[in-house]
This record gives C-alpha cells, sequence and structure tokens, in this order.
C-alpha cells in the first residue's frame, strides 16, 4: 500500500514494502521511534492534506511520519552553528525575466487535460465560502 | 453602554502591480481577455513548469518600499504558502514570508483633529494572484478562470495603529497617492487593483494590550470600509458587554445587508504549513540596483505641490487637491504645457471635471479626455468664440466621447454670433415682448435685467456672449 502526501516540488511517499526484510526493520524502526504522532495530529494532517485515512491507514501513516521525523532529527545531530540557512541548493541569486510579453493563447492546449469545461473554463464542484 | 471603548484596526492591502506580464511567467495581464486566453504551463501550475521573477515587479516592489520609508530587504526570497482552493491551481500561493522584500516603514496621515501620526508599515511583500471563480447557478458548479493567475501583487502589512474610519481612509489615500505617482498600479477599488482586508479589534479605552482582532474581507470601496468598521465595532463590543468572547476569524463583509459573517470553517484550519520555494532563487538587492531605483523616483506630491506653488498662481487648496491624485496632475501639467492658463486649467479641473466625476463615479485614472482637447477647449472660450454655458455643454460631451471641441461647436454651429444687427434684433424684441420686466427694471428693479438677457439668449439659441448682451440691453433701456 502507497500512501502519498503530495505538494508540487516535494512528495514525501511514504513506502511499506511487501518485502520481509523491510518490514522487520520497519518493525525494529519503530521500537526505537523518538517522535510518536498522536491521534490528534494525524486527524489534523488529514483534514490539511484533504486525505480521508481508514483507522488502518491512519495507524499506517502514524509509523511512518514518525520516523520520517525520526530521519529529520539526525540533522540536528549536526554543529550548524556557523552555517547560513539556505533555500536554494545551487550558489544561484537574481534570476530574472523581462517584463516582456512572450506567451499567447493556449486555451485548446491547457483545456485539453480537463476533465470538464464550460465556456472556456475549467469545471469544478461548486465553491462558495 | 458604560464603558469607553478604543477600536485598533491594522490593515492588508493588496495592490496589483501595472506590470505588462505576469510575475512569473509571460504572459499577458491586460484586462477583460477571454478566460483561459491568458494563460501557460507556469501560472496554471502544470507540474515540471518553472517559475521565473519579472525583473519589474522587484523593482515596483523596492519603489514602493523605498517611498514608504522601509528598509530594503538585502537577502530576500520566496515562500509557498499551502491551501486547497479551485482559485489557486497549484495548491500553493507563491508569496513571502521569511524575508520579504521591505519592512519596518510608515507613512504619515493628517488625523481627524487637524493632527498628523505616523502609520507604521510592518512589511511590504510580493505575491502572485489567484484565478477567478464563477458560479454558475445554473448547473450549480463554478467555473474556473485563470487569466488572473500569477498577476502580480504586493501586499502592504500595516501595523495596527489606526483607531478609526477616517484614520484607515486616510492612509489607504496616502499609499493610492505614492503607488500613482510611482505609476506602479491605477489602484482601483472597485476594479480590485486595490484591495484591503481590515483587522479589527476592540479594547476599553486606556488598556495596554489588544483584545483579540478578526480579519474582514471583500471591501471593494471606502464606504463600504466605513460601514464594515462601524459595523464590526458595534459587534465585538456587543459581545464584550454581554460578557462572551470575541472569537478570531476570518468574516466577510455583506455590504448590501450592512453586516459580516465568519467565512471559514473549521474545515479549512488557517495553517499554511509555509516553508521556502526551491524553484525560484533568492535575491540578493546591490546598492546599484537599489540607487537605479532611487534615481528613478518621481517627484512625489509635498515636491509638486511646492513646485506648484512656485511656479503657478493658483490657490493653495487647488494645488491640494489637483497634486492628491496623479492622473489630475498629469492633466494639469499637460494643458498648462499646451499652453494654457494654469488658473483657467485649475478652474475647469476644480469645477467641471470633479463635479462630473463625482456625478458619473469616474475614477481620475480613467478620464477620458486629452489634455489638448481642455487646452483647445479653454482656448475657444478666452477668444470668446464660445461663451461659458456653451463651453460646458461641450466639456460634458468631451467628458464622455474626448470629442474635438473646435470640431463639435464647428459641426453644432455653437460659436457665438458675434452678428450685432441680429444681436440688436433680438434684443429690441425681447423689449418690446416683455413690458412688465422692462418697467420693473426702470423703477430701480436691478434683477429684472437678468430676465431680460435670459430671453434675449434663448432667442439667440445661447450663442451670443451674455456680458455683451447685458451691456447691449442696458443701453437700450436708458434711451
Amino acid at each position: 500500500m502507497k500512501i502519498k502526501i503530495f505538494n508540487r516540488g516535494i512528495c514525501v511517499c511514504a513506502l511499506l514494502d511487501t518485502n520481509p526484510v523491510m518490514r522487520k526493520k520497519c518493525a525494529e524502526m519503530e521500537k526505537n521511534m523518538a517522535n510518536m504522532i498522536n491521534d490528534e495530529t494525524i486527524e489534523y494532517v488529514g483534514i490539511l492534506a484533504k486525505l480521508e485515512l481508514s483507522a488502518e491507514e491512519k495507524e499506517q501513516a502514524k509509523s511512518d511520519m514518525g520516523r520520517m521525523l525520526d530521519y529529520i532529527d539526525k540533522l540536528g545531530e549536526l554543529d550548524t552553528t556557523d552555517v547560513e540557512p539556505v533555500s536554494h541548493v545551487f550558489p544561484v541569486e537574481n534570476v530574472f525575466r523581462e517584463d516582456v510579453v512572450i506567451n499567447g493563447d493556449e486555451r485548446e492546449r491547457l483545456l485539453s487535460n480537463a476533465p470538464q469545461e464550460k465556456d472556456g473554463m475549467f469545471v469544478v464542484p461548486r465553491t462558495f465560502e | 453602554m458604560s464603558k469607553q471603548y478604543e477600536t485598533v484596526i491594522g490593515l492588508e492591502v493588496h495592490v496589483e502591480l501595472a506590470t505588462k506580464t505576469k510575475i512569473f511567467c509571460g504572459c499577458s495581464t491586460a484586462f477583460g481577455a477571454a478566460p483561459n486566453t491568458q494563460t501557460c504551463p507556469v501560472c496554471t501550475g502544470m507540474p515540471g513548469s518553472l517559475p521565473v521573477l519579472n525583473r519589474q515587479v522587484l523593482e515596483y516592489a523596492i519603489a514602493v518600499g523605498l517611498a514608504t520609508n522601509c528598509d530594503i530587504t538585502r537577502y530576500s526570497k520566496f515562500d509557498r504558502k499551502n491551501y486547497f482552493y479551485p482559485d489557486n491551481p497549484q495548491n500553493y500561493q507563491i508569496s513571502q514570508l521569511y524575508l520579504p522584500i521591505c519592512q519596518n516603514g510608515g507613512v504619515e496621515i493628517e488625523t481627524e483633529q487637524g493632527g498628523r501620526k505616523i502609520v507604521g508599515i510592518h512589511e511590504i511583500h510580493m505575491e502572485e494572484d489567484a484565478g477567478k471563480l464563477i458560479h454558475d447557478e445554473w448547473e450549480d458548479c463554478s467555473l474556473v478562470d485563470y487569466n488572473r493567475s500569477g498577476v502580480p501583487l504586493i501586499e502592504i502589512v500595516s501595523e495596527p495603529d489606526m483607531r478609526s474610519a477616517e484614520e484607515v481612509i486616510a492612509y489607504m489615500e496616502k499609499l493610492r497617492q505614492v503607488i500613482q505617482y510611482l505609476g506602479a498600479s491605477d489602484c482601483k477599488l472597485q476594479e480590485g487593483s486595490m484591495r484591503a482586508d481590515v483587522n479589527l479589534s476592540v479594547r476599553e479605552a486606556g488598556a495596554e494590550t489588544f483584545g483579540t482582532r478578526t480579519e474582514m474581507k471583500n471591501l471593494n470601496s471606502f464606504k463600504a470600509i466605513t460601514r464594515a468598521i462601524a459595523g464590526e465595532t458595534a459587534r465585538q463590543i456587543d459581545l464584550i458587554e454581554a460578557g462572551e468572547r470575541v472569537v478570531q476569524e476570518t468574516r466577510r463583509w455583506d455590504d448590501a445587508k450592512g453586516e459580516s459573517y465568519a467565512m471559514r470553517s473549521k474545515e479549512d484550519a488557517q495553517d499554511y504549513r509555509y516553508f521556502p520555494d526551491p524553484d525560484l532563487t533568492p535575491i540578493r538587492v546591490s546598492e546599484e540596483m537599489l540607487q537605479e531605483i532611487r534615481e528613478r523616483q518621481p517627484e512625489f506630491r509635498t515636491e509638486k505641490m511646492a513646485r506648484y506653488r512656485e511656479e503657478f498662481d493658483i490657490p493653495d487648496y487647488d494645488i491640494d487637491i489637483i497634486t492628491g491624485e496623479k492622473p489630475l496632475a498629469d492633466l494639469f501639467e499637460a494643458a498648462v504645457a499646451l499652453g494654457a492658463q494654469p488658473k483657467k486649467v485649475s478652474n475647469w479641473i476644480m469645477g467641471e471635471t470633479l463635479r462630473l466625476m463625482k456625478e458619473r463615479e469616474v475614477d481620475a485614472a480613467d478620464l477620458r479626455f486629452s489634455p489638448e482637447h481642455l487646452a483647445k477647449l479653454i482656448a475657444l472660450t478666452e477668444t470668446k468664440q464660445i461663451n461659458s454655458s456653451v463651453a460646458k455643454e461641450v466639456f460634458e460631451v468631451m467628458f464622455e466621447e474626448n470629442t474635438d471641441p473646435e470640431q463639435y461647436v464647428e459641426e453644432k454651429g455653437l460659436k457665438t454670433v458675434n452678428d450685432e444687427g441680429a444681436l440688436k434684433k433680438a434684443a429690441e424684441e425681447v423689449i418690446a415682448a416683455n413690458p412688465r420686466s422692462v418697467e420693473d427694471y426702470r423703477n430701480g428693479k436691478e434683477k429684472a435685467i437678468g430676465f431680460l438677457v435670459g430671453q434675449t439668449m434663448k432667442a439667440m439659441k445661447g450663442k451670443a456672449d451674455p456680458g455683451a448682451v447685458n451691456r447691449l440691453l442696458r443701453e437700450f433701456l436708458q434711451k
């Protein structure tokens, strides 16, 4: 079974393999898990990510997330006192474009992927505030 | 109400920048195009597409920051604000949370008591606008148009420094004026190129700590803002007086009903999980870049006012109004440059222009007539080719359609008749037809002459110079 929490650019993919070796490894890791995710948190994350999880999937996600956080905690072992935070891994700055229109009308191509369209627009379930 | 309360207000003002293209792609930002015809993979959030910052957006944001006394953040970057809504195809908005481009500024406003105060600006950040949702009542669904998706915005976040609706409006007018002077936006509230969210709380007068605040959205005119502030202040005071608590929430103002209602349910928790956008590179603002922008800053209102006082012989009151809106100042200067007398131009702006703008709800930015045509109209009246009432009539047409006044006057035959014979004949006829008024005038009733002038003008179909008619009638009646 796969649970994917998508965010463009970041794709956290927790993969629970059916491979027995992997399973054993996971079980071991769980025993020593430092980060325990409670029911409330998993419920909240589910709402934010618009996921509906079954009870079983919730348990699974709890242990996956705990392990992910453990992994992230590893970074805390490093001394980063003199390291500046980076948001970009390449030493690139100031990439700009000039204010010139270069794109034309590509509506047809854009809408060709839409499950439903009307009057040149995407049709989505009714939204209201 | 037994206790005295104080209203505390902070604003988040969104301003749509006047760039030709969107913030991260080369799609046009032109208004009014057919739905989804100004879109591309970047602004519709297609996987694999990469955003690149429009340099003009950065320059406008810095220019606004400099003009509002902000510190420019020398190392700045973009962050993703995550939320799910169909107007946002990426499921996140690219914005700035951690290192906004401008910080710690402020502008001076006039208070109702005639004093001055500084409204602090906490930060100004760059971000992208969302698409537009249209609700289809017939089919019970919503339609999405992404033309506006990716249109550049700056969000100006004030400190909670305002205490009344009047101060809020003074602050917004100040921002609008500065931004219009920079040419960074037309700042039209009705069309949404300037939008304000009002953060408001109340507290007992003299209290040190702030009360719980609410945020109000959907305010698209100064009138709506004033009403919403009054409504929300009263609602919060009622809650407190009744011993209840104000809940921190986002509310939508319904101006037609004159009340606000809570917008988001618990299902839409406001947790945006911001993180740095890895697709965009950081921005390092160099000293040279800053210097270049500084040098390009235009003449702002205070400098313009000083110059007008030096150069033109017009009242301070006129200077105040004309420089209050950049388009009016531009119109004034252009017409004067074409040779029209400053006082005359000022009179047309202060009188008929403002009157028609108010009557027809036209923004200064939307004035249609050109300075050339205003200068021509002034020349026509100065040379007495048309009289003042004809001039007003021509101006109304010009105001609507930017008609050439010379051509219009010619075509409609509105030129003042300088035919002495025709005028004399008309005057004699009017005198003969109105013995009562003639009698009154001769008995010392000065007012009676006005009626006779009116009748003569009518006989001349308005095409006479009223001054000349007046003189001629007096001459005849003295005989």
